[in-house]
């Protein structure tokens, strides 16, 4: 099984040789950290290879999965069910904010799933070449969370320009914060947030806290929170949507894994998880 | 080889192959940042909006937190040093908390306690109307609480090492307590109190996790340097390398001038 | 900060005012030490306090100055309690107003030789400008105008201690504590030192106590002398007194000097009381007092050749056994104290009433005047 050291903006993959030679790997890693000073002109080639164990081949091993934050709980049920129906599978998670995932993805993170909140950062891992095309399985739309004792009164979307109120949602290159952004723009309402967390479960974290009197967060965040939060609703017509798209990644080394569980996210078993959460038919 | 010349207390020549790749370990990812950058395109990223903000955020807030690092912490370190009181031990461990308590949490803790709903901070709104979170003071005391041990273990250090012999034969000419310390005590004292400085100020400017967690994250407002490369890291890497450009500039510039000005005053004591 | 009356030691200073002596019972008692020493020292009076190691020379000064408090017993300065621990009393280093010269000097390393013998005024309230204005008289005094602006660092031993006499004395003290204040010095620099020492101590009106453990110096600079072992006074006195009658072995090793008065002219020395002696310091004219340790001393049963000057007869008189040494006195004259060991003794078969012959190396002899 052939594999080259391949090296890209940020750094540089470890080779993808075969599992079954351990040892040939770690030597070819071990000159990539010695080569890697010598070959700063960067090269952008990434090979592509084959995928180690084909898309015909047996489910069995383990598989990493990077997802939105607000897939926690519901991809976790669902990698427990996965994980059932094939015993010796193991689904390991990382959830966070899908462009920080997605900049993980980028410089070589070794993952074999991703699930984004939002197509546009599902479109640049497909630019980068990391996916080859992807399908949609969800749909969530937002809420406003506020704190379960509140101090400050928000009954809807207008309070949330009150100059006393304060608000916090995603920094704006979040799906999450895009999407608040948009809602705002959208309702022509001028809200200054006083601060842009990193992720949606952060958003949360201080709506809980009661630091902030309301978080711009998705529905099944709310319904997550399992009334540590009170959610607003957003009337259906004022509201902003967001797809999420699921794809396995091409150079993953056990493809047949992966594909099955994007597989399974996509069944009626998986759908059912998800509608349960909160989440909306793509 | 010369077998001539090197000193017997000099390291065995063997000791340079660790040495060197520590060298690599520590160098290489800055040679990589330097080599990295967009340098075509800096002066544009370094010049907007979010840039400046962020290092002017970055540098006000770092020198605030030192400052309050040096006016409560030096005399917290002098008794730590000096005075006998119950609990004093429980009392050095206390400093060493936020040494080893992950930044994240430690902005948590500082929720709790001075947040909205916090111990303390609950009745800062309702008598005074003073927040701290989301606000910029809030981002000084996120970095005071991270980077104020610095001073105090480097002081405190310094206090019991000092031959308290001159401090004797100041008060046999006339000297209180008070002036003795002002006088003979502090100018003894300087090294370390620059040396202990500069940590403080380099380890507040680099704070992120605290200040995320208990500040929160707004440019202008609350988002300093490290933050904002954070965040850029998210949007546009290229304006997060040209970003971490500018704290490490910063940092080996303070490190640089102040060393200077210590070296000067060790010279001339 | 308020003091008594301050006494003026600069000559032509203000008219003298009120002196005080100091006085008390230094009690202190400490985990495997103790001491306990009745001291008084009158105005002007240099006291010279003498010990082995470990023997509480240090912690007396110490408990004086306040460094250190009493367990039991009482200080006075003049009138004023300075600290007594059953009335509960203790009046703080930084308001006793004495001055103390400590053995390793404890300069200001980062500031000026000027600076530091101001130290005393500024820390009393003066400016910056005044304080200097009190402080340089003193390094006129001492010698030390020239280096007003060096620092610590750049001063030899022998500058360092006039510069620490200096800052000590600038606070007009109203007593003077000096704790080995020539030990640091090498030999050469301490002969000088040390006579420039006695004059100083002699124009200071208030009490001093000198701390050594080197028999010449406190013979040269003390009017008295406390010898203490173990925590306790074990002889005192006028400095020849002692010396001559040494009350313990300790003393006696330590003081027992041959202590001779006379007239030098250019080397030579006539003897009050008979005999001329020969010295190395040529420099040393008028009434002198010679030094000569009993070990310099040479025994021998008849005339001796060999190139020692002093050479001169006598007869014993008496002989002591002192720890593992015999001190034999022989009238010469001049009479004197020789020790030799118990071997040397009876080899010679000497016994009370003998002739002998004793001679002294020229270098050996220690003069200076007295």
């Amino acid at each position: 099984m052939n594999s080259s050291a391949s090296f890209h903006l940020f750094g540089w993959r470890p080779s993808r040789g075969s599992a079954r030679r351990p040892h040939s790997r770690l030597a070819r890693s071990a000159l990539g950290i010695v080569l890697a000073p010598l070959l700063l002109g960067g090269c952008a080639a990434h090979s592509v290879q084959p995928a180690a164990g084909s898309i015909t081949g047996s489910i069995a091993g383990s598989i990493t999965v990077f997802a939105a934050s607000s897939l926690k709980g519901a991809f976790a049920t669902i990698g427990a069910q996965f994980e059932a129906a094939h015993p010796g599978v193991k689904v390991i998670f990382n959830f966070g904010p899908s462009s920080g995932l997605a900049t993980q993805i980028a410089q070589g993170a070794p993952v074999d799933v991703f699930a984004a909140a939002s197509t546009k950062t599902m479109d640049s891992v497909i630019a980068d070449g990391e996916v080859k095309a992807a399908s949609t399985f969800a749909a969530n739309s937002m809420e406003i969370a506020t704190p379960a004792h509140p101090t400050r009164s928000v009954t809807s979307l207008a309070d949330l320009a009150g100059a006393a109120i304060k608000v916090a949602i995603c920094q704006q290159d979040v799906p999450c914060g895009a999407a608040a952004l948009t809602l705002f723009s959208q309702n022509r309402i001028r809200v200054t947030p006083v601060t842009q967390e990193l992720d949606v479960k952060a958003v949360l974290t201080k709506v809980q806290l009661g630091e902030v009197d309301a978080g711009i967060v998705y529905v099944t965040d709310v319904k997550a929170a399992k009334g540590a939060v009170i959610g607003i609703q957003i009337p259906a017509a004022d509201n902003v949507t967001t797809t999420y798209p699921i794809a396995p990644i091409t150079n993953s080394t056990n493809g047949s894994t992966a594909q099955a569980f994007v597989d399974y996210v996509l069944s009626d078993a998986g759908k059912n998880v998800l509608r349960a959460a909160g989440f909306l038919s793509p | 080889m010369s077998r001539r010349g090197r000193p017997i207390t000099s390291p065995p020549r063997i000791v340079a192959i660790p040495a060197v790749i520590a060298l690599l370990f520590l160098g290489l990812p800055i040679v990589g940042l330097l080599l990295r950058a967009p340098w075509s395109n800096l002066g544009a990223v370094l010049t907007s909006r979010t840039s400046l903000d962020a290092l002017r955020l970055s540098l006000v807030t770092a020198t605030a937190a030192t400052m309050v690092a040096f006016v409560i912490g030096v005399p917290l370190a002098w008794m730590l040093a000096r005075a006998q009181f119950p609990g004093r031990r429980l009392a050095r461990a206390l400093v060493t908390v936020p040494l080893v308590l992950p930044p994240v949490v430690g902005g948590i803790a500082l929720l709790l306690a001075f947040g909205r709903r916090g111990i303390v901070g609950q009745y800062f709104e309702s008598c005074c109307g003073v927040t701290l979170a989301f606000t910029t003071p809030g981002v000084v005391v996120a970095e005071a609480f991270v980077a104020m041990p610095f001073l105090i273990i480097t002081v405190e250090g310094a206090l019991r090492v000092l031959d308290a012999r001159v401090e004797e034969a100041a008060a046999t000419l006339g000297a209180g307590r008070l002036t003795i310390f002002r006088r003979v005590t502090l100018p003894l004292l300087a090294p370390a109190l620059v040396a202990g400085g500069v940590l403080t100020f380099a380890r507040a400017l680099g704070e992120f996790g605290a200040t995320i967690t208990f500040a929160g994250n707004l440019p202008g407002v609350t988002q300093t340097l490290p933050l904002a490369v954070y965040v850029g890291l998210e949007g546009d890497p290229s304006e997060a390398v040209a970003l971490s450009l500018i704290l490490l500039a910063v940092s080996v510039g303070a490190l640089v001038l102040l060393r200077d000005r210590w070296l000067r005053t060790g010279a001339s004591a | 900060m308020t003091r008594a009356m301050p006494v003026p030691s600069v000559p032509g200073g203000r008219a003298p005012a009120e002196t005080f002596g100091l006085s008390g019972r230094i009690g202190v008692e400490r985990e495997g030490f103790s001491l306990d020493v009745a001291l008084d020292v009158e105005p002007g009076e240099v006291v010279g306090v003498l010990g082995p190691n470990g023997a509480g020379k240090s912690t007396l000064l110490r408990a004086i100055c306040g460094l250190v408090p009493l367990t039991h017993g009482r200080i006075m300065l003049g009138d004023a309690v300075l600290d007594d621990p059953e009335a509960d009393v203790m009046m703080p280093v930084n308001r006793r107003g004495i001055g103390v010269v400590f053995q390793e000097y404890r300069l200001f390393e980062h500031v000026s030789v000027l600076d530091n013998v101001a130290f005393g005024p500024r820390s009393a309230g003066s400016s910056r400008a005044a304080a200097r204005l009190v402080a340089h008289p003193w390094l006129d005094r001492l010698g030390l105008a020239d280096l007003a602006q060096r620092k610590p660092s750049q001063l030899s031993g022998g500058q360092a201690q006039r510069v620490a006499l200096a800052r000590a004395l600038a606070c007009n003290p109203m007593a003077l504590l000096l704790d080995e204040p020539l030990a640091a010095l090498d030999a050469s620099t301490r002969l000088e030192v040390r006579s420039e020492l006695r004059d100083h101590l002699r124009d200071f009106a208030g009490p001093t106590i000198v701390v050594t453990h080197d028999a010449i110096d406190a013979l040269v600079l003390a009017d008295r002398i406390v010898v203490i072992e173990d925590g306790l006074i074990t002889q005192q006195g006028q400095a020849l007194e002692v010396a001559r009658r040494p009350a313990t072995d300790y003393v006696a090793r330590l003081l027992g000097l041959n202590l001779l008065r006379g007239h030098a002219i250019d080397g030579e020395v006539t003897v009050d009381g008979g005999g001329l002696l020969h010295v190395a310091d040529r420099s040393v004219f008028g009434g002198v007092l010679v030094a000569i340790r009993p070990n310099a001393i040479l025994l021998h049963a008849d005339r001796p050749d060999g190139s020692a000057r002093n050479v001169w007869t006598g007869t014993v008189d008496g002989i002591e056994v002192i720890g593992d040494r015999v001190r034999v006195t022989v009238v010469g004259p001049p009479t004197v104290m020789v020790d030799v060991t118990s071997g040397a003794i009876a080899e010679l078969h000497l016994a009370r009433g003998d002739r002998v012959w004793l001679s002294a190396k020229a270098t050996e002899l220690e003069v200076y005047r007295g």
